[in-house]
């Protein structure tokens, strides 16, 4: 966590940072805005059923995640020797076994569940009304 | 249940804290606490009398040199395994009395905390700090570099990890600590079973030394990436570099889950969400699900920085290069990313099912694949090498064939109907303690007794060491064989008293063990003490190299100056010292220039105490204090990020003064 | 590849270097952007908890109330789009340093956080609506969930307002140096990570939580 106020000028250098461009964060903006407005348009206003626009604005989502990384954090292979990619994949991998798996064997764990006989307030209840 | 003491009222000044807290009704802890009063008097008393304090501060307490900080950990896990060790004799003291109607000697609130203690100090506040301590001290070493990436953030990061320490120590004497077991499973650690402080010093103990562990994790990682040598490449890293690269990155990605997990149950504990709770929608089962996804990574961020070190030890004292070094790296990336896929086996017996059991069974299953591959590449490491049977490659040795049997046990227990049998059985206990004493422990005296000359530049004895590895060895085998006969027996951990008379003898002999384990332990800081006392006699005469090592750390002197390396060395081959020795490299020995290097600051010190005070104030409800210390702690952040000027130049004339002191070292030892 | 094929050439003749005499010192904080990152990536995974437990539990309403009950969309959109427009100023500042002006930093970073405290004051008026409505995190475990993984974001946000703040004052003090820069730099990449966290409430909580 050194600092030197004074690198540049002790001809160190500088070190490497992303160069960002009015382009990027326009076109991030723009993208940004337009891939979240449908989603709430598509909720608010309900034109399709419930289980189409669900797996829409997931994958809205994803895709606006993506803009978000490339055009706001200007995430690319090239940047920090590659490193901040690789470790970017490596967390998406563990958060998706991480989500996954939880739903996975919470699932499992609820059905296996012997049905409780104060039903509005054991794990089902949700289901009820 | 009952609850042995009622919730105390809270008042406004000192929370839920009063007199009635300090456990005056315990003989026992009466008379630790004496003793600890008595002994940190003498000591303060001796540091005041020698003048020490100035010394300690400017060359310890404020360092950011990792090496000292990797001695400071070491330090702190020594200290607390004598705390841990002590907890694991009282159990199996009880344990072997407690029969035919005997209460043996411990409450069954007091019994509760000593196992719940012994597991939660022995992982976070033992095996962390040691081997954090380690790979502070020799990866940069081992990469050429002067210090790690952020050499603040180190000294915070100890810092942070002691308070968590002291605070879980204070709980020894004001209050209690938690007695729910190492894990604190609700709804047992909930508010409406364990309504007293126990849990809240479990909790925030682990969070402040979890902040300080996944601090410096993020630091190693960063040092790892970014700081090699000229010429070294990743598939040109020392071993114990890559492990310690992995274990970082398993620090990284699974303490924020460790971190998250306990915020939940503060929250059901303190704002009474109801995350874990019995009601109202809360599934406690979550917090086991939660809980053990950071807990396997746990088992291998302890184990693979050990499995370095034995790589190194087995390629130095068999005096070859390590056998399949790739199919080694290869190893440890597959464990890194396998011990995501395991967890569910700590709870096959919840109830999920079929399908999933057999998923979890069978990932668990493979994950001991790679482990194998390295067990064979150290045994054909070893295969036609001239081996040096010294205490390093003892401890190693010791390990393989200890190691084997705890991996076997634990694949026995990877299989569901096995575990349904042996689940929470003392079989369970055993396997364990199989490997991670068989592992981490004995990986981290193989790591002591080689890089002791590193740091102190002369060798530990021989005589109490070999005393020290054989009362461990036996003692250990003596202690945990009973325990897995129980276990397929039938009996359950966390045991206070038993009705069987049968089983009594097998616990005897536990005991017995542990106390052979007691004598390794003594043996061992006898080898320290008598070591740093005939020092002279057993001083390094080789200039930095007494084992004939392979890897950059014996490049420089013992102990290397502050700035490690006069001149960055460049990197050839794997390896590296072993291709310079055996190239003939000529050592500069002069055209020393400045080296920038970074300087101490008190800053890491001041906040992780800012952190502790509200820590306490937390677990006492002192809500004022909480209140001080969180804005103290904010502002003294921001006022630390007013600091631009953290570094100075180490001058040429320095440098050159230190290193002509080794060159003349170097010829008076050829 | 096996090690033992590197045969390393031992004639002591041809000149192999060991150590490097002209070395230049590594840049300063050359290695703080990618730690930073790396802390980012620690912070995701607290997130991924919080989404984890929102998962699982967010379907125990407990006979009490369900999302279709509680969430004001339009609120929502509102704070969303607070958000977004706090990303591109601080998109705008990025800029504005990149041309070494200190002044134009200062000033959409002051407008970032302007947006910054108004996403704040909309979640704290909706807590506080919920809350009067007795939705309060207590009631479910599915309220539990939500309140938490929704006001960790907002602590995040909390925090990163008090580092903008410092950090304007920091370049009153020392303008456009190096360190302050990369400090720059660092708090870009926390504000937009926390854009990218609420892609993840506002789909994942709000929209589909309304659907369910």
């Amino acid at each position: 966590m050194s600092v030197d106020p004074h690198a540049a000028a002790h001809g160190h250098g500088e070190i490497e940072m992303p160069h960002a461009s009015m382009r990027d964060y326009v076109i991030g903006f723009v993208l940004s805005v337009v891939l979240t407005a449908i989603p709430f348009w598509l909720v608010m206003t309900m034109p399709l059923s419930a289980g189409a626009t669900g797996a829409i604005i997931m994958g809205f989502a994803v895709v606006q995640i993506v803009v978000h990384m490339v055009y706001f954090l200007h995430m690319t292979p090239k940047a920090e020797g590659g490193w901040s990619l690789t470790s970017l994949i490596f967390t998406v991998i563990v958060v998706v076994i991480m989500l996954a798996g939880s739903l996975w064997v919470m699932h499992h764990l609820n059905t296996n569940m012997m049905p409780m006989p104060h039903e509005p307030t054991s794990q089902t209840a949700g289901q009820v009304p | 249940m009952t609850i042995p003491h009622p919730a105390p009222e809270t008042g406004p000044f000192l929370g839920k804290l009063s007199l009635d807290a300090l456990p005056l009704h315990e003989p026992i802890l009466v008379v630790t606490f004496i003793g600890v009063v008595l002994g940190g008097i003498a000591v303060l008393g001796l540091i005041t009398k020698f003048r020490l304090w100035g010394y300690l501060w400017t060359e310890w307490f404020t360092t950011v040199d990792h090496k000292r900080i990797g001695i400071m950990y070491m330090i702190l896990g020594l200290i607390m395994f004598l705390r841990g060790f002590a907890d694991a004799i009282m159990m199996r003291l009880q344990q072997a009395m407690a029969f035919g109607g005997s209460e043996g000697y411990l409450t069954p609130h007091h019994y509760d905390q000593v196992f719940t203690a012994h597991g939660v100090i022995m992982i976070f506040f033992v095996a962390m700090p040691f081997i954090t301590g380690l790979m502070n001290y020799i990866v940069p070493l081992q990469i050429g570099a002067r210090d790690v990436s952020f050499p603040f953030l180190n000294n915070f990061s100890f810092w942070m990890t002691t308070s968590g320490a002291v605070l879980t120590m204070i709980s020894l004497f004001v209050g209690e600590y938690a007695q729910t077991g190492w894990l604190a499973y609700p709804p047992l650690s909930g508010i409406a079973y364990s309504p007293n402080v126990g849990v809240d010093y479990y909790i925030w103990g682990l969070q402040i030394a979890g902040v300080g562990t996944t601090l410096s994790g993020i630091n190693l990682i960063v040092t790892i990436l970014k700081l090699r040598a000229p010429g070294m490449g990743l598939m040109k890293m020392p071993v114990f570099t890559w492990t310690s690269l992995c274990s970082n990155i398993l620090i990284v990605a699974s303490f924020p889950i460790l971190t998250a997990t306990l915020v939940l149950l503060s929250l059901d504990r303190y704002v009474g969400t109801n995350f874990f709770t019995n009601d109202l929608g809360g599934s406690p089962m979550m917090y086991v699900n939660l809980i053990w996804i950071w807990g396997h990574p746990e088992v291998y961020i302890l184990i693979l920085p050990l499995f370095g070190v034995f790589s190194e030890v087995t390629s130095t004292f068999s005096g070859k290069r390590l056998f399949g070094y790739t199919s080694m790296v290869y190893a440890t990336i597959c464990i890194t990313i396998l011990s995501y896929l395991v967890w569910l086996h700590h709870f096959f017996t919840m109830g999920s099912g079929a399908s999933v059991n057999s998923f979890f069974g069978i990932t668990t299953m493979v994950i001991s694949i790679p482990t194998g591959a390295k067990l064979f590449n150290w045994l054909f490491t070893m295969y036609r090498g001239r081996i040096r049977y010294e205490l390093p490659m003892m401890w190693t040795i010791a390990f393989m064939l200890t190691f084997v049997i705890g991996g076997m046990t634990g694949v026995l227990l990877a299989v569901p109907p096995a575990d349904f049998v042996l689940h929470n059985s003392l079989f369970l206990i055993a396997h364990f303690h199989n490997v991670i004493i068989g592992g981490v422990l004995f990986g981290l005296f193989a790591a002591i007794n080689y890089w002791w000359p590193k740091a102190f530049g002369y060798k530990l004895d021989v005589f109490w060491g070999k005393i020290s590895f054989w009362c461990w060895v036996v003692g250990f085998w003596v202690a945990f064989t009973p325990l897995y006969i129980l276990g397929l027996m039938g009996v359950t951990r966390r045991m206070r008293v038993f009705d069987d008379p049968s089983l009594q003898i097998w616990f005897v002999i536990a005991g017995i063990g542990a106390l052979i384990v007691a004598a390794g332990i003594g043996a061992m800081l006898v080898q320290f003490a008598v070591s740093i006392w005939r020092r002279k006699e057993l001083r390094d005469e080789t200039g930095g190299d007494p084992w004939g090592g392979r890897t950059l750390e014996w490049a420089t002197s013992s102990p290397p100056p502050d700035y490690n390396f006069a001149f960055t060395p460049v990197i050839h081959d794997l390896d590296a010292w072993y291709d310079m020795k055996k190239r003939g490299h000529q050592r500069p020995v002069s055209g020393y220039r400045d080296i920038h290097m970074p300087s101490n600051t008190g800053a890491g010190m001041i906040l992780s105490g800012f952190c502790l005070v509200m820590g306490f104030a937390l677990v006492w409800h002192i809500w004022w204090l909480v209140a001080v210390s969180f804005v103290a702690t904010i502002a003294g952040a921001i006022i630390h990020t007013f600091n631009y000027k953290r570094d100075f130049h180490i001058s040429a004339a320095t440098v050159t003064a230190v290193e002509d002191a080794r060159t003349r070292q170097l010829a008076a030892g050829a | 590849m096996s090690a033992k094929t590197i045969t390393a050439p031992t004639s002591a003749d041809e000149p192999v270097q060991f150590y490097d005499l002209d070395e230049h010192a590594h840049p300063e904080g050359h290695s703080t952007m990618l730690g930073f990152w790396i802390y980012l990536m620690s912070d995701c995974l607290i997130f991924a908890i919080l989404f984890a437990c929102y998962a699982v539990l967010g379907g125990s309403y407990a006979a009490g109330p369900a999302p279709k009950d509680l969430f004001d969309l339009k609120l929502i959109a509102l704070n969303t789009a607070m958000l977004l427009f706090s990303s591109i100023t601080y998109g705008f500042a990025v800029l504005q340093m990149q041309q070494g002006k200190v002044r134009g930093v200062q000033i959409w970073l002051a407008i970032t956080g302007l947006f910054g405290l108004a996403f704040l004051g909309i979640e704290l008026y909706e807590f506080h609506h919920l809350i009067e409505m007795g939705a309060t995190p207590q009631r479910s475990a599915f309220l539990s969930a939500f309140f938490t993984l929704v006001g960790t974001h907002g602590l995040h946000v909390t925090f990163g307002i008090i580092w903008l703040v410092t950090l304007m004052v920091q370049l009153s003090k020392h303008g456009l140096i190096a360190a302050n820069k990369r400090r720059v730099m660092c708090l870009s990449m926390f504000w937009h990570f926390l854009d990218v966290v609420w892609i993840g409430v506002f789909t994942f909580v709000y929209l589909m939580g309304v659907l369910r």
